[in-house]
Formats: C-alpha cells, structure tokens, sequence
C-alpha cells in the first residue's frame, strides 16, 4: 500500500464561534480519489477550508499531516506551493487582473519555491494553451479579468484549467459539478480525470451522485453533522442515491 | 478571520527607501519670510526688477490672504518663520555641464536610480534635477536645441528667454489664486522651463526629479511649459525626501499652456516622504497645476501617481478655452499609515465642443484618508462640451477612510456630463484565493491594487509605469489596518 499522503485525526473545528466538524478520520493515499457526500450543512466545504487554510476557520482540535508535516503549522501560500489545491465552490472576481497575468504568477510562485526556473512568458503560454484546449476555454476568456463576468459553468472551467496548469499533489474540488449543465459538467469532468495520476490524490465534494458518475471515486465518505458516518467503495455513492441521506442521516440529530 | 487582517495590518506599514540624506554643504539663507529675503532670492538669481516686483506683490498679497480651509486635510498651523526659503548646494561655480557637478550630487541621483551620466548615453528621456531649491543638472539640452526646444531650469530661461517667462508667468496660475499658489510666487527658487515651438513634436520624454534634501527647508518650484501651435511634448516628474521628523513644505506651482493644435503630457510620479506609521514627519505637498488649452484643438493631459508625502493637496485642472479643445485628468493616490490627500481635479469647459475625461482612483490604506475633489464646470458659451467623470476608491483595511466630492455647474443645456463611482474593499476572499494559488499576500495586494489603477497606469510612459507599479507594492509593503 502506498504511504498516506494526508492523514486527519480527529478533527474539530469551528467557523464564526461554531463547532462545526466534531471529530473527522481520513487517510488519502498516493493516487486516490475520495469522494466526500452529505447534505448541506454538513461540514463539507469546512473540510476544505479547513485543508487549504482558510483564515475564518479554527482548528480547536485534532491532527492533519500532510506528507510527515503538521498541515496546521503552514501558511496558505505554502500549502499551495507545496501541491494542495481547492478548486472553489465560489471563485472570486478579482477586477483588472488578467487570467493569464494570475495563473503565470501563481505558476511561478509554486516553481520557485521548489527550486525550478520559472517560466517565461513563451513557454507559459506554450503550456497554458494546450490546457486551455482541454477546458475549451478561449483566448478572449484568459485576458478578462478573473472570473469577472464569467458564467457559472465558465468560472468552474477556469478552476479546473488552474490545477491543470498548477498540477497538484493533492487536489480538492469544492462542490465543483454544482450549476453545470451536462455539457459543462463533461468538459469538467473530463478535465479532471486527465489529470488522474498514481501520485496525485483527489478529494471530490459533491451533494450529488451524477458527478462520479464522470469522476469514479475510490471511496466513497458521507458526512453528516460534522462526522463521516458511513464510508465504502464507489457503489456506497449510488446506495444513497436511492435511498436518500436521511438513511445514513437518520439518527444523526439533525 | 484573525489571519488575514492581521496580514492586511502587517501590509500597509513599510520603510521608506529613499530616506537618506546627502552630506552637501549648502548656501542657505537665515529661516524666515520678510521683503528681505525675497530681494536675496531675486538678487542671487540675477533676476530682471519686474520679477522682483511681481514676488514683492504676491508676497504683499500673501500676507493678507487666508489658508484654504475648505479640504478635508488637518495639519497643525505651518510656521512659516520656521523655513528656509533659500538653499543651494555649494558649488564654486555654475555646472555648465555633467561633468562640473559635484560627484556626491550624482551620487544621490545614482542612489535615487535616477543616473545623470547614464541618461547621457541613452537615449529617451532628458532629465532636468532640482536639488533643495535649484536646478543641477539639465541632460541632453544641446541635442533639444537642435530642434529648437528649449528645457532649462526656470533661472536659465529667465536670464535668455525673458520675453516667454514674462509673457507665461502667472498667465494660467494667477499670483493672487491660492495662498500656497502666492507664497510660491514671492518666493520659487527654480523649476524647469520648457518651449516647444510651432510644428515640432519632441522626440524625447522630458523629465524633471525633485529632491529636498536640507532640514527645514521647503521646496518652491516653478515649473512652465509652453507648446506652440502643432507641436506635443510629454513631461514627467518624479519626486523624494529624506526622512525628518519635521514636517516640510512644498508649494509648487506648474502652469501649462497649449497653443492650437499642439498637446501637452504631464506625469507625475510623486513619492516625498510620507511621513512615519504613527504621523510624525513627512511632506506637506501642496501644489498648484494647471493647464490652459489656449488654442483650439489643443490638448492637456494629467497622469499622476501619489504615493508619498504625509497631505497631498493637489488639483491638476485644465481650462479649456479653445474650441474644440481636451483635457484629461488620469490619478492614482494612494494613503497609508496616516497619510492624507484631498485631489482631484478642475475642468472648466469654456470653448465649444470641449471635452474632458477624468479617472481617478483612490487607494486607503491603514489609517489614510483619500478624498476625490473635482469640479466640473460648463460655462454657457461651451455649446456640445461633454465631460466623462468616474472615481473609484479601493479601501484595505478598516481604519481607512475614502470620500468623494464631485461638484458640478452647468450652464450650457446641450452640454452632457456623466459621473460614475465606485468604492470597494480588496476582500479576504480575494486574499485567499490568491494565496490558495500560492501567491503570498503581499504579492496579491499589490496585483489587485495595480489591477485597479490599470488604467491610469497605462496612461504612463512605458519606463514609468514599471516604477509605479513597484512603487504602488512598496507603499502599500507591511501596511493596512
């Protein structure tokens, strides 16, 4: 079995003065992809804020290592740096500032903090384009400002182009199947699994099923109520399809 | 929530660069203002007696006139007796070239990045440098001469070209305008001097670098640009002090005039020492500008940069007599730690089918207070003039405050103005998004805030935009809260 790449122990953590993750369990290996299910309201999108350092997010208790490291000890930036990447559920519009300018400065961020040269502007573009090919995002998009006045399916697009061109170690995709329509969420999907790999892992969050569908998981976990409840392969996904969360929900107080 | 103020507080509190100080022995006059110390300005300058009379009349003026009280800038009451109104480093004669001038001068343009020697050999821009309160070194003058233009210091051109200064002097920029605008008058001591005769189109950016650089002294420039008829000239200049904890004055006055046809571009990059993170120190900028498209067809246009000084007051305005004629007013201030501006800009539309464009963005960092102040003003002979207004502040932070008075008088009913504005907050969510990518947040202020000001910006000269951006990072570096 590979060695955890991240490993959660018993995690707490709270947002605006809320426990709202009472103790979670995770192990992710080299080259898996976890999907993680529940209702709203129940914890996921705090999972992910709380493995990409999100500032508004308390961890009040518990451990996450991340490749030996103690996660928790390292600023945002450097997380990113070294391989973790949250497509958002919401991306931000940042005005005046090109999609292209963004994405070459995070590339370089991320290069020289490994100790490679950084790119310059022909070879970035030479690499960007080919990922844009991928996403079927155009030219005209990457020189609009980010995310400003993009569609829904257009800003999950470029979430995906990013960890494309940014090829993380460990990517998290935040509720990114929400507000697609069918086509989109294929050129999504199919984006994510190119980038597939035995040494790159996955956590997938999703509320429906109709994604790993596209995106076929390793395991399946459903959180209720801040806590994985059930956890199994990838039919345990299409088990609570039919059933429903409230079989898995049931006695979770809520 | 804790993390990412903390680094928005960390971000606005930086260190000033260019603080040094230069170990020059200077000629000064005693501090203080008296009719006295003006015949020794005019007396050292060798100045013609109109002149002297004219400084004798704005200072009689300046006397009686009161400070302006209308702006949103506070400042204890300046002492004026305090202040050296005369200083120039020592030099045994007149440098009538580069060579001549003392090395430690040079010395403290190289630190400034702003080499004399360097804008020998390359081509691109002429520097004028104005040190304390004269002018140093002007380069490349005998390569302008050949197409007949004249950039000098304001000394110079009194002495070989008095008709012009005589002529421009006070013609857009009145002695009488505003207390500052009146103290300059009695008592500039140098600027620079520009003429663009009729049908030429400067090949070169014309630059002049400002430096104060004695204790207590203030700095009263003088700068005049004159374009005839079809000719364009770009201008820029830039700005630093040492750091003291005394506040220092400069009252500059810049008068522009436009002929038919012909198009005058001024950037301004200013970085005066703002002063330190709890107040003390810094610059008092208060300066008078302004631009009269005299011809029709002529053209103003006002880039500037405000990243220094501890109270900006400033309004490049332009009138616009000539039918037909544009101004424009593109600005960037920027307040951290306890900075404060009040500017903006005046357009007053006079001539027919006049237009005027204004873009301004404020930028509030820390515990600075910006304030957008512009007037635009139709008079009723300005059939069809048209005006494009749109001010956005940019706040960091939570103590910061950002205000904008625009003022408006019409009276011309086929005249169409349009004002827009916007203020808005650099987010954490922005933060955390750019560092999710693994952009440290410096880094990411600094791009949301020149993705911001993009468009002034790319109003700059190319060389210059790239030392604004940087300099927009630096000012905003360990500041905001």
């Amino acid at each position: 079995m590979n060695a955890p790449l991240l490993e959660i122990e018993d995690l707490h953590a709270s947002a605006g003065g809320e426990e709202i993750l009472h103790g979670i369990d995770l192990v992710v290996r080299a080259g898996e992809v976890h999907a993680v299910m529940g209702p709203n309201g129940s914890g996921k999108s705090t999972l992910a804020g709380v493995l990409a350092g999100k500032p508004s997010i308390e961890v009040t208790r518990g451990k996450v290592s991340y490749f030996g490291r103690n996660l928790l000890d390292i600023a945002p930036e450097e997380r990113a740096r070294e391989g973790i990447f949250l497509a958002f559920q919401y991306p931000v519009e940042i005005p005046g500032v090109s999609n292209m300018y963004f994405l070459k400065t995070a590339l370089n961020a991320g290069r020289r903090h490994r100790g490679q040269e950084e790119l310059d502007a022909i070879d970035f573009l030479a690499l960007v384009r080919e990922k844009m090919k991928l996403m079927q995002i155009d030219e005209k998009m990457m020189n609009r400002s980010i995310n400003e006045g993009f569609s829904g399916g257009e800003k999950k697009r470029n979430e995906v182009l990013q960890m494309a061109v940014l090829e993380p170690r460990l990517a998290i995709l935040d509720e990114t199947d929400s507000g697609l329509d069918i086509d989109a969420l294929r050129i999504v999907s199919n984006g994510v699994n190119s980038l597939r790999s035995p040494d790159r892992s996955m956590i997938v969050i999703t509320h429906y099923q109709r994604l790993l569908d596209y995106i076929v998981p390793d395991f399946v976990h459903v959180l209720a109520s801040g806590r994985i409840t059930k956890s199994g392969g990838k039919e345990l996904a299409l088990e609570l399809e039919e059933k429903g969360y409230a079989w898995i929900d049931g006695g979770a107080g809520r | 929530m804790a993390g990412s103020t903390q680094t928005l507080e960390n971000l606005a509190n930086r260190e000033y660069e260019w603080g040094f100080v230069t170990d020059i022995e200077a000629d000064q006059a005693p501090p203080g203002l008296n009719e006295d110390i003006i015949h020794l300005i005019s007396h050292k300058k060798g100045e013609p007696v109109w002149l002297l009379e004219w400084r004798l009349r704005a200072y009689r003026r300046w006397l009686e006139m009161p400070e302006p009280e209308w702006s949103m800038v506070q400042h204890p009451p300046i002492d004026y007796q305090r202040i050296v109104y005369y200083s120039a480093p020592k030099q045994r004669k007149k440098a009538e070239s580069l060579d001549e001038v003392d090395p430690e001068l040079l010395r403290t343009y190289e630190k400034l990045g702003i080499s004399l020697l360097e804008q020998k050999r390359l081509a691109g821009v002429a520097v004028d440098a104005v040190f304390d309160s004269v002018s140093v070194a002007t380069t490349f003058k005998h390569e302008l001469e050949k197409y007949g233009i004249v950039f000098c210091s304001f000394s110079e051109a009194v002495q070989k070209h008095p008709d012009l200064v005589q002529r421009y002097l006070g013609s857009v920029v009145p002695y009488s305008d505003n207390k500052h605008a009146c103290l300059n008058s009695a008592v500039f001591t140098d600027g620079s001097f520009v003429y663009v005769p009729k049908g030429v189109r400067c090949p070169m950016e014309l630059s002049t670098y400002f430096r104060i650089n004695a204790e207590n002294t203030g700095q009263f420039e003088r700068t005049l640009i004159i374009a005839e008829e079809r000719s364009y000239v770009s201008y820029l200049e830039g700005c630093t002090a040492p750091k003291r904890d005394e506040n220092q004055l400069h009252a500059a006055v810049v008068e522009l005039v436009a002929l038919d046809h012909a198009e005058i571009k001024y950037s301004t990059v200013q970085n005066w020492y703002p002063g330190d993170s709890e107040g003390r120190g810094g610059i008092y900028n208060f300066v008078t500008k302004r631009g009269k498209c005299l011809g029709k067809r002529s053209k103003i246009s006002w880039t500037q940069v405000e990243t220094g000084s501890a109270i900006t007051w400033k309004y490049p305005s332009c009138i616009l007599q000539g039918d037909d004629s544009i101004g424009e007013f593109y600005s960037v201030a920027l307040t951290a730690n306890r900075q404060q501006a009040d500017t903006g800009t005046k357009m007053i539309h006079l001539g027919k089918r006049t237009r005027s464009t204004i873009v301004s963005k404020g930028i509030s960092a820390g515990r600075g207070v910006n304030t957008y102040r512009g007037l635009v003003k139709i008079g009723p002979r300005a059939d069809g003039a048209r005006n494009y207004s749109q001010c956005d502040s940019l706040l960091l932070g939570n103590k910061c405050a950002a205000h904008t008075f625009p003022y408006l008088e019409v009276k011309n009913p086929t005249a169409t103005v349009e004002h827009e504005a916007t203020t808005s907050k650099i987010g954490e969510d922005q933060l955390f998004f750019c560092q999710q990518r693994g952009i440290s947040p410096e880094d990411a202020v600094s791009m949301i805030v020149n993705g911001f000001c993009k468009q002034v910006l790319r109003e700059l000269p190319m060389e210059f935009a790239v030392e604004a951006q940087k300099l927009l990072g630096l000012s905003l570096e360990g500041s905001v809260g």
